[in-house]
């Protein structure tokens, strides 16, 4: 079926199965590469995407549920991304960097959801993302920094 | 020590498509001949180390290793820019096709930085120097009188600078300074050795713009995914397309063959069914749809529960006598005050790197390209040639981003896959393996058993050490009815044994191989750390020791082993880790109700390390609070890096003690994804402390790997400090624990 799909604030025409997951048209017929195939069934997160600005695994919906929605992957911008991008860099992050733009969607969720959030909190949220190589001391660490960045911009 | 050399401008222009002038420099580094490489690779020489300072000054270095999130590209940059005096902003990073020009590209054995490090600072003085005495020159002063400093030659005597793109074209005529003549920094001056350098690839990380195998693009690319048979070996028999003809977007379905690869290399690849679709998304369904019937062929009846009381009830009796016995351990049991007895288990474990096994390949007639994700590209690419009858000079292996490798993509079975359905339907194609894929149809860390019997006399010093081994061995997948552990994974924690036992006898018992076997990272460390700390735990229980310094008095008096190896062992340097680590984790002091401390130490791809695990266990569940690494990697060459490392190989350790199994049943694998193959997940994740020994004067050793066998043993030894109860058999999962 013909479907439009706005992702990070564009209007994509595309033209495929309304059952087809909303990963595999960001990837595969749109072309956006950022958001990745980690499991198929919504366990590692490495397909994280905000749907109206809720967290989604888009490996798990399928795409005729993202119509008329805002969808914001990893190649998109807003402020709370923004900082942990700084935050990531500062401490270095990424090992592979394979599941790190879902992390970081994951993260930035958390952050448009609470201010401040604790280790308990981050815990919490982060916890539906693999990170093989097992970056988690950082990620946490990260978080944090993006908290403390952004409050010194205030 | 290899030799540098000028490349022609126009040879490299061929070989890597970068024009403009200016100063190529390029060396050769021979492969670390001790490890175990598994197809031919040229010798003589072969220039394969490149750097190229351009006009404006930008320096490029060809990375011949692939970057996995080892962090080998930033590793490799740092140390041209050391001896350079570059300005790091100038420096950027190619990735090296996989060519046999680069010698060696095998990226396993933690071993990049170990051969590369010496070579890549050589190449960056000749460069300076160089420079040096072309500013010398207009000058007019001698080069004595100048000096390089952030991407500039300084004239000492005026403070004249010229900026090194400037000097580049008239640098390039000059003759290569003679070896002898080149100086290297002293450790005292460096600026990006031993520091906290950051990923080169960060912006790329951090903005899902980093090219992974799986994200390769090529105009009109079809998709494909392939259904092996569960049982390893099995070929298909019959199917029925029909279902899966139906999927919208499925375009063909078609049996593969098994390629067998010729004993001793390459890995062929296993066959199936293939579906090729306009989507990855549509060839899974499709592949979902098909009807296939196997012939299981000769591993359907395999049983890992099965193998695993085998493989118990073989290393109970007398196996082969492994090379290296001292004295006689039945006298030693004999003459003892106690003697104490053990056996211990770790099952089968799967690599599962989150970008799962996949590869783009365009067979175009006579000529093969390939994109791909892969840790050994030559070995692809000679595979590529022996199976396709295509002169290998017609084959390019490019080498994308890993998404995690840990030895999985060092087998390129998933390449050869890709090339042969580009050539079956004459289109470029992607193949992309499921997570079920990844997780059933992998190279498997081999299982485990092992028997250890150790004796006491009355003042609690051990006397005799039987340690008996039986595993399959990774040989098998090159040789078949490979049965016994070969001697490059024997050595691996086994025979190389440092502690100073007077009678001293190892075996190995019969193991044969009913899936495809392959090194993951650490490889056989894995077990042998888990069997020698657990069990010199238990000793040191017995004989009303405190572990640590058991495990000090068990190294006896200081010496250097292997003294000709430009890597002797050194027990002061290993007992050093061992102290260091217990003082960073306040052993000895009294912990919480229900907490624990254990430890344990390993000697692995050249590197010194001892992890404190603190765990606390609540209604019989174990949490892990605390782990603390000591490293001792010679010189660190960038510390940030290192730590990542060691926190990431203690979550990796994590993972395999607490919950990595892989079992078969009927031939097949029974996990599936990662709700049954479980991965340590943030939650679970502890307070990780990494401390790096400064030993800035040695040579740097591995880093990527010896993390990881050190976390089980620890592990446990906490959870029996905590409880009395001891854990012999992995992993945690299976015994309610977690």
């Amino acid at each position: 079926m013909d479907i439009n799909l706005s992702i990070n604030g564009k209007l994509h025409a595309v033209q495929v199965q309304e059952d087809m997951p909303l990963l595999w048209v960001i990837r595969d017929i749109i072309g956006l590469t950022g958001t990745k195939f980690g499991c198929g069934v919504s366990q590692c997160g490495a397909c994280s995407v905000l749907i109206d600005g809720k967290l989604t695994k888009s490996c798990g919906i399928p795409v005729s549920d993202a119509i008329e929605k805002d969808i914001f992957t990893i190649e998109g911008n807003s402020e709370n991304l923004e900082f942990l991008r700084q935050a990531w860099t500062d401490g270095n992050v990424p090992q592979c960097g394979y599941c790190q733009s879902g992390q970081l969607i994951a993260a930035t969720s958390l952050l448009d959801l609470i201010e401040k959030p604790t280790d308990k909190d981050i815990d919490e949220a982060m916890s539906a993302n693999i990170c093989r190589c097992g970056t988690y001391t950082r990620i946490k660490k990260g978080i944090h920094t993006a908290v403390k960045l952004k409050n010194e911009t205030k | 020590m290899s030799t540098i050399q000028k490349i022609d401008r126009r040879d490299f222009v061929k070989l890597f498509g970068l024009a403009s002038g200016g100063i190529i420099l390029g060396c050769s580094v021979a492969a670390d001949s001790k490890d175990f490489i598994p197809s031919a690779h040229i010798t003589g020489f072969n220039p394969n180390l490149f750097i190229h300072l351009q006009k404006n000054g930008n320096i490029i270095l060809i990375a011949s290793r692939s970057e996995m999130g080892q962090g080998i590209r930033t590793s490799l940059a740092s140390a041209i820019a050391e001896e350079l005096e570059a300005d790091w902003q100038y420096i950027s990073v190619e990735q090296a096709i996989g060519h046999e020009k680069y010698g060696n590209q095998n990226t396993d054995g933690s071993r990049s930085v170990r051969t590369r490090l010496e070579p890549m600072r050589k190449m960056g003085a000749t460069a300076k120097m160089m420079l040096i005495t072309v500013a010398a020159k207009k000058w007019n002063i001698a080069t004595t009188a100048c000096k390089a400093a952030n991407h500039f030659v300084i004239n000492t005597i005026t403070n004249e600078q010229i900026f090194f793109g400037d000097l580049a074209a008239d640098a390039a005529k000059l003759p290569i300074p003679k070896e002898k003549n080149i100086q290297l920094k002293k450790v005292k001056d460096f600026k990006f050795i031993g520091k906290n350098l950051k990923s080169i690839d960060l912006k790329d990380f951090t903005h899902g713009t980093a090219t992974y195998g799986i994200d390769v693009r090529i105009p009109n690319m079809k998709f494909a995914a392939i259904t092996r048979c569960p049982v390893t070996f099995g070929t298909v028999k019959t199917f029925n397309k029909d279902k899966a003809g139906k999927v919208a977007g499925v375009e063909a379905i078609f049996e593969m063959p098994r390629l067998l690869p010729p004993t001793g290399k390459f890995f062929g690849m296993l066959g199936g069914v293939a579906v090729i679709a306009n989507n990855t998304w549509a060839a899974f369904q499709g592949k979902i749809a098909l009807n296939i019937e196997w012939n299981k062929g000769v591993n359907e009846n395999f049983d890992s529960e099965e193998f695993k009381k085998t493989l118990t009830k073989r290393v109970q009796k007398i196996g082969k006598l492994v090379p290296g016995i001292r004295g006689n351990v039945n006298t030693a049991f004999d003459a003892s005050a106690k003697t104490i007895e053990a056996t211990y288990h770790v099952p089968f474990l799967a690599h599962a790197p989150m970008e799962v096994p996949n590869a783009t390949a365009w067979f175009k007639g006579d000529k093969i390209e390939v994109w791909a994700p892969v840790q050994d590209p030559q070995t692809a690419r000679s595979e590529l040639a022996h199976f396709f009858e295509i002169p290998i000079e017609n084959i390019t292996v490019n080498v994308t981003f890993l998404g995690g490798g840990f030895g999985r993509k060092s087998k390129s079975d998933f390449v050869v896959e890709a090339v042969a359905i580009s050539k079956k339907i004459n289109a470029p194609v992607q193949v992309v393996w499921t997570r079920e894929d990844d997780i059933q149809n992998s190279f498997y860390h081999a299982t485990s058993a092992q028997y250890l019997k150790g004796s006491l006399d009355r003042q609690g010093k051990v006397t005799g050490w039987l340690q008996r081994v039986g595993f399959p061995s990774i040989v098998s997948s090159f040789k078949p009815l490979s049965e016994y552990g070969s001697g490059f994974e024997l050595n691996q924690g086994f025979t190389n044994n440092p502690y100073a036992i007077e009678n001293f006898r190892l075996e190995n018992v019969k193991a044969e191989a009913n899936l495809r076997i392959g090194w993951m990272r650490s490889v056989v460390h894995i077990h042998s750390a888990f069997g020698i700390n657990s069990f010199v735990d238990e000793l040191a229980f017995a004989a009303q020791k405190d572990p640590v310094q058991f495990h000090l008095d068990l190294l006896g008096k200081d010496r250097i082993i292997e003294g000709k190896s430009k890597f002797p062992f050194n027990s002061k340097r290993f007992k050093n880790v061992l102290t260091t680590t217990a003082k960073t984790a306040n052993w000895g002091e009294k912990l919480p109700k229900g907490h624990g401390l254990g430890i344990a130490v390993h000697y692995s791809f050249y590197s010194y390390i001892a992890t404190v695990v603190e765990v606390s266990v609540l209604d019989k569940k174990v949490k892990v609070e605390n782990i603390w690494t000591t490293i001792d990697c010679g010189l660190a060459l960038n510390k940030d890096n290192i730590k990542n490392q060691l926190e990431g190989a203690a979550i990796f350790g994590m993972s395999l003690a607490l919950y990595g199994k892989i079992s078969a049943k009927e031939g097949a694998i029974t996990q599936n994804n990662f709700y049954d193959y479980q991965m340590t997940r943030m939650k679970d994740a502890p307070k990780i402390h990494i401390n790096i020994v400064d030993a800035m004067h040695e040579p740097p050793t591995g880093v990527g790997e010896p993390g990881v066998p050190v976390i089980a043993p620890a592990i446990c030894n906490a959870i029996f400090n905590a409880t009395g109860e001891r854990v012999r058999s992995l992993p945690l999962s299976e015994l309610g624990m977690v």
